[in-house]
């Protein structure tokens, strides 16, 4: 199993979603995070004073994943988010332990 | 009761259009041919007149216009300059901000009947050259009642209490405004008591000199319709010398401190621009042409103002922001209101985009330059806008540019008599601000502590937050 992280661009949400549903991906966990990366900041201007903020907002997918469909899921991920321009975000994949349903107790490829 | 208007009150009225000895001689030969054309009557506007014919009823249309201008002016201070300043500063100061302001307000209006009324508007000017700046004989209102009058520009007059009610609320918005330069690090108590002491030492004698019969600037001549010098130049020097007494607020400028919300800056922005009305159209007294007139002009200048200031934006490089379109709003109104009465349309227009020129470079450029810290720029934008309409009205008021002058009207001499006018009180406000600030600085400290100050004004000095 493997856990696949991705810090994707906020707008980029729904399509995503859509596109890993339709490959199979039966649910995820998504949190609205703040980072920065090579984008930097973006500046706000009030009566000529400039502040520029360094953390720029993201949406955060996390998804538990079968072997069988985990490079699957990288690939949808990276081909829907892309708009092939600075700031995107990155996927990262994690050897996953174990995982386990809290309702029925089953764990493994079954739980997911 | 009427010879009293005649010096005292009557002339008020005259003051804002300060009638030269020519146009006052012009003038009267007018009002007793009753042919004078409104403009003219208004500029014409001499005691005389009234003093000798019988005793004049008030208009019920011109009082009930009068009323209503008076809660419009109300209308600016609470909620448009709370929401307006408030949304501007940050959320741990929201309340306070909002509080000094609706405090500072109150406090005025008390003063106001108590000594403010006879200080600035009283029937007996004070003995010799003191009559310039002052007068009296009307302490807790004692020379007012129901049916006192006060004239207008015209042989008209209204109820002395609307026309008290009126000046009372200037007093109130000046007070008030001043509080923008200080957001953010004022002990409250600070500024009551600032509030109390420069009433009585910078307002009254201002508002006396400027609108009172007798008073220098408006024997001078000087052109202020609704209170650019008294109110906007005031508040804004004043506010910049307090700023000044009062040290930049703590991280400033290198940390950010945006606006919490511009939303309710917004919404403050547009309560400030309907109030207007009540203001520039209203400080004609009478619900007539001029008003009309004062009244296209707040509309045209604000508009103008307001798309200025976003293009200035855009030309700078940025993009045309909702805080550049309330700067520009409040800057065209702050540009107009000397000129309301006293300017064509077109000239209104010139004069809302040249001020919010001015404006952007003295909040955007002029202030980091200088390193003063203003927190909702009282100055830049009450302070020089005021001094551009002031100055400015010299020149729209030209009949060449569509102004209401009259056919013997001298631009040169009148844009001096201008500038002397605008001297006098930037001198004034600068000066009797220093006394003022001392004094409280002295008596309660003008500066929160630094805990609190971090902590936000709202819990430290209200025991409260704006949002829970």
């Amino acid at each position: 199993m493997k856990f696949i992280i991705a810090i994707i661009k906020p707008f980029k949400l729904d399509e995503v979603r859509e596109a890993l549903g339709a490959i199979g991906v039966a649910g995820m966990t998504v949190s609205e995070v703040k980072g920065f990366g090579r984008q930097k900041g973006q500046t706000e201007i009030y009566r000529g004073a400039e502040y520029s903020t360094n953390m720029l907002p993201k949406v955060k997918i996390e998804i538990a994943a079968t072997d069988a469909i985990a490079a699957q899921v990288v690939e949808t991920i990276q081909q829907t988010a892309s708009t092939e321009s600075i700031g995107d975000g990155k996927i990262f994949v994690l050897d996953l332990a174990s995982a386990t349903r809290i309702r029925t107790g089953e764990a493994g490829d079954t739980a997911l | 009761m009427i010879r009293k208007l005649a010096c005292g009150v009557g002339a008020l009225g005259a003051s804002m259009f300060a009638a030269t000895a020519a146009w006052a001689q012009e003038a009267t030969e007018a009002v007793a041919g009753a042919t004078a054309a409104a403009t003219e009557a208004a500029v014409a506007a001499v005691p005389a007149p009234v003093a000798e014919a019988a005793a004049a009823v008030p208009n019920p249309g011109n009082n009930a216009w009068m009323m209503t201008s008076t809660v419009l002016v109300l209308l600016m201070i609470l909620p448009g300059l709370a929401l307006f300043y408030g949304g501007l500063t940050r959320s741990k100061n929201m309340l306070s901000t909002m509080t000094q302001i609706g405090a500072t307000a109150a406090l005025a209006m008390v003063i106001w009947v108590v000594w403010g009324y006879s200080t600035a508007f009283g029937p007996t000017p004070m003995e010799g050259f003191l009559g310039k700046f002052l007068s009296s004989g009307s302490l807790f209102l004692s020379s007012v009642s129901p049916d006192t009058t006060a004239a207008t520009f015209s042989d008209e007059v209204i109820s002395e209490y609307v026309f008290v009610s009126f000046q009372m609320t200037f007093a109130a918005i000046t007070a008030a405004l001043v509080l923008g330069a200080t957001a953010e690090r004022m002990k409250f108590g600070a500024t009551l008591l600032f509030t109390a002491i420069w009433l009585t030492i910078v307002y009254f004698p201002i508002a006396h000199m400027v609108w009172a019969g007798g008073g220098l600037l408006f024997d001078m001549g000087a052109l202020d319709f609704a209170g650019g010098t008294v109110v906007h130049i005031n508040a804004g020097v004043s506010g910049l010398v307090l700023a000044y007494l009062l040290g930049k607020r703590k991280g400033y400028p290198t940390e950010p401190m945006p606006p919490h919300s511009m939303t309710l800056t917004m919404v403050g922005t547009g309560l400030l621009w309907v109030g207007w009305f009540g203001f520039n159209a209203g400080s004609e007294l009478e619900a007539d042409g001029t008003a009309g007139l004062a009244m296209i002009n707040t509309f045209v200048a604000t508009a103008a103002a307001a798309l200025a200031w976003m293009v200035v934006e855009k030309l700078a490089g940025h993009k045309a922001s909702s805080l550049g379109f309330c700067s520009g709003v409040i800057a065209g109104l702050v540009a107009i209101t000397p000129a309301a009465g006293n300017s064509g349309p077109m000239g209104a227009l010139v004069l809302g985009v040249v001020a919010s020129v001015v404006c952007y470079f003295a909040v955007a450029k002029l202030k980091p330059a200088l390193g003063y810290d203003d927190s909702l720029d009282a100055f830049g934008i009450h302070g020089i806008g005021g001094i551009v309409g002031a100055i400015g009205t010299g020149v729209v008021y030209s009949p060449a540019l569509g102004g209401p002058g009259g056919d013997d009207f001298v631009m040169s001499s009148q844009v001096v008599t201008q500038i002397i006018a605008v001297a006098v009180a930037i001198c004034w406000a600068a000066i009797g601000t220093l006394i003022a600030g001392f004094i409280v600085k002295m008596v309660v400290g003008l500066r929160v502590s630094p805990e609190v100050e971090v902590e936000g004004l709202d819990i430290g000095e209200h025991g409260e937050r704006a949002y829970n």
